[in-house]
């Protein structure tokens, strides 16, 4: 690998810690605050084993069975939107993606207001509540599917992202989470490496098109030029009327490229006024490494990526660490899950191709959740109790 | 009142370490990146300290034996980390070296250590901070108050109060345990890992009853100021320069 990257790609990690930060406060912020998302009463449709009170046995195998189904669902989803982006059903994509982001936007923002006022004891009208709503998601699927600044873009993912989490916490029976964020890094991994990979496919297809891969689909940082590029989005994809990870595509390819050649003369513009945030393109630095121009130019075209998936899948796990309570645990997962985010770019400068980015950190975040909860939340306890600081 | 207790010891803990990370830290990315880095290295030691601790199981109830263990496994891992970064450091300056544009936050990281060795120490501090009170000020905000069943109606205070002793004894410690690693003086190292071992062991006076606080305390207090001086001498700080540095401190 070039010594480059671990310089220019700093800035990129951080410029992801942002995003992901800010997304696993919000769930966490919620999780702690509202009882509604923490709160069994109801099951998704995909997990039909629900046991309150099984023995663990059980339990194990429900979780499995729960999570095994999940999976299946969002391998067929998976299989689904290849199939319509290889015989180039765009539109039938957009409407599908429009359909949740809209759902995602309305139907879910109302519920998580509706129990934020609750659990702050705030009365609101109607009339009020309907303005809100209208312009929030209005001016939110604009900025999604069309265009809009660029803060208030990411923003709008960051949210939907945050409500995700929050509806897979919330509707996912205790056990089952876990075993599910286990089984999703696993297929991400193979989704993504495997020669017949789905993702990998789709990742081919678009690249031979020379289209970006669903542009909205993924949050992208800022800064376009770098040498890294992150590419992992479709994976958990959408299970339709019932919740979605609001992924959107650009159906027009000739309309995304204006859009992004528009997003980086602004990136330009920014940078000519900040003097401080340097745009220079490691190109030259690069050429003499890489192999041909096509696929050089392919990575110019891309900054450092994070898909939906991931912010969703991160909060999930810090989400659902801190529903039990013990802010240590969830401060473990935090660190721990970040400190992989460089990791795993790391991994993506040495290889240089696409690559998962929910196995490292999820990984990393289990461990880290169940040692904690296991050996440090008692050391911790202790200590705090009697007051006695290491 | 549990309300203003709570934003009232969450800004003693972690007012001072909270203003120090966006005034030094924040702007520079690479900075964020090894305090991260840093925050994990400190997971990790408590994270074996604790498995130590639970594993063996008569000694669970005496917290002096996982103390003491936790202290050492402490400044292994922060000796780990340093060797860490002095790896990353060689990569770096080389890297550097080749690239005149780069940003010059990094490059101050770069080419000082006692920088690097300051923002590992913070990031050892609040981490350590962090955990040692984060669950303390969940249970301040309420519904219940402390002191009224004969309890000290000081733990609350004691605790922020120890929290950013401890932050702030991290960060010194950690430019001086750096230094006496990079220039091979011993004495520094020791007197760290004494210095750490002697002011956990002190706090284990507060699970007295009564709690000794202002034993605990005042140790803690006039060590942190000690350590504080010597690394300020270390750092090659001087008395005279200090109202220049003010009006703009982020040019550390």
């Amino acid at each position: 690998m070039d010594d480059d990257t671990l310089l220019y790609g700093a800035k990129h990690v951080i410029m992801l810690f942002v995003p992901v930060t800010l997304c696993m406060a919000v769930v966490v912020a919620t999780i702690s605050s509202v009882t509604f998302y923490t709160v069994k009463d109801a099951y998704l449709f995909y997990t039909p084993f629900h046991d309150e009170d099984a023995s663990t046995g059980t339990m194990a195998w429900q979780s499995v069975a729960n999570a095994l189904i999940l999976l299946c669902v969002i391998v067929v989803m998976t299989v689904v939107l290849i199939l319509l982006y290889k015989y180039r059903c765009y539109k039938v994509i957009s409407g599908w993606l429009l359909m949740s982001t809209l759902l995602l936007l309305s139907f879910f923002s109302y519920m998580y207001l509706g129990e934020v006022l609750r659990a702050y004891n705030v009365p609101m009208d109607y009339i009020t509540l309907t303005l809100f709503m209208w312009n929030f998601g209005v001016v939110g699927i604009i900025c999604i599917h069309w265009k809009g600044p660029l803060l208030l873009q990411q923003a709008y993912l960051v949210v939907i992202s945050a409500l995700m989490a929050l509806v897979f916490i919330k509707y996912m029976p205790d056990w089952t989470t876990w075993v599910v964020l286990a089984m999703i890094s696993i297929w991400d991994l193979i989704a993504v490496l495997c020669p017949m990979g789905p993702l990998r496919v789709l990742i081919n297809i678009a690249q031979e098109r020379d289209e970006p891969l669903f542009p909205a689909l993924i949050y992208s940082s800022t800064m376009v030029w770098t040498v890294v590029e992150e590419n992992k989005d479709a994976d958990h994809v959408p299970v339709p009327g019932e919740e979605d990870g609001g992924f959107v595509a650009q159906d027009n390819s000739a309309e995304a490229t204006n859009q992004r050649s528009q997003r980086r003369e602004q990136v330009r513009q920014n940078a000519s006024n900040t003097p401080d945030v340097r745009v220079v393109t490691p190109r030259s630095n690069q050429e003499d490494t890489a192999e041909d121009d096509e696929s050089q130019r392919e990575e110019a075209e891309r900054g450092v990526k994070l898909g939906l998936g991931d912010f969703i899948f991160y909060s999930v796990l810090v989400g659902k660490a801190s529903s039990y309570g013990d802010w240590n645990t969830t401060l473990a997962c935090f660190v721990a899950i970040l400190i992989a985010c460089p990791f795993t770019l790391l991994l993506l400068a040495i290889s240089r191709k696409a690559l998962p980015a929910l196995p490292v950190s999820i990984g990393v975040g289990l461990l880290f959740y169940f040692t904690t909860r296991q050996f440090v939340k008692p050391f911790m306890d202790a200590c705090a109790v009697h007051q006695v600081f290491i | 009142m549990t309300m203003m207790e709570y934003v009232g010891c969450g800004f003693i803990a972690f007012g001072l370490p909270a203003a120090l990370f966006i005034v030094t830290i924040a702007r520079d990315p690479l900075r964020v990146l090894v305090l991260m880095a840093s925050a994990f290295f400190w997971l990790v030691s408590l994270l074996l300290s604790s498995m130590l601790w639970f594993a063996v199981v008569p000694l669970r109830e005496k917290l002096v034996f996982g103390v003491v263990f936790s202290v050492l496994f402490q400044e292994l891992f922060r000796f780990f980390f340093f060797l860490l970064m002095k790896k990353a450091h060689a990569g770096l300056n080389k890297l550097l070296e080749r690239d005149t544009s780069a940003q010059p936050d990094s490059l101050t990281l770069v080419h000082n250590r006692h920088l690097l060795a300051y923002v590992s120490g913070l990031g050892f501090g609040i981490i350590g901070g962090a955990f040692s009170m984060v669950n303390v000020l969940a249970d301040m905000s309420g519904p219940g108050t402390i002191g009224l069943k004969g309890d000290s109606s000081l733990f609350f205070i004691v605790s922020a109060l120890a929290t950013l002793c401890f932050v702030l004894l991290h960060t010194f410690w950690g430019i001086i345990f750096f230094d006496g690693m990079n220039r091979d003086r011993l004495n520094q190292v020791a007197a760290v890992v004494a210095c750490h071992m002697l002011v956990s062991c002190m706090s284990l006076l507060n699970q007295l009853d009564p709690p000794v606080y202002l034993g605990s305390m005042i140790t803690m207090y006039i060590m942190m100021i000690v350590m504080g001086v010597w690394a300020f001498i270390i750092a090659g700080g001087q008395l005279g320069k200090i109202p220049e540095l003010l009006p703009c401190v982020h040019n550390v």
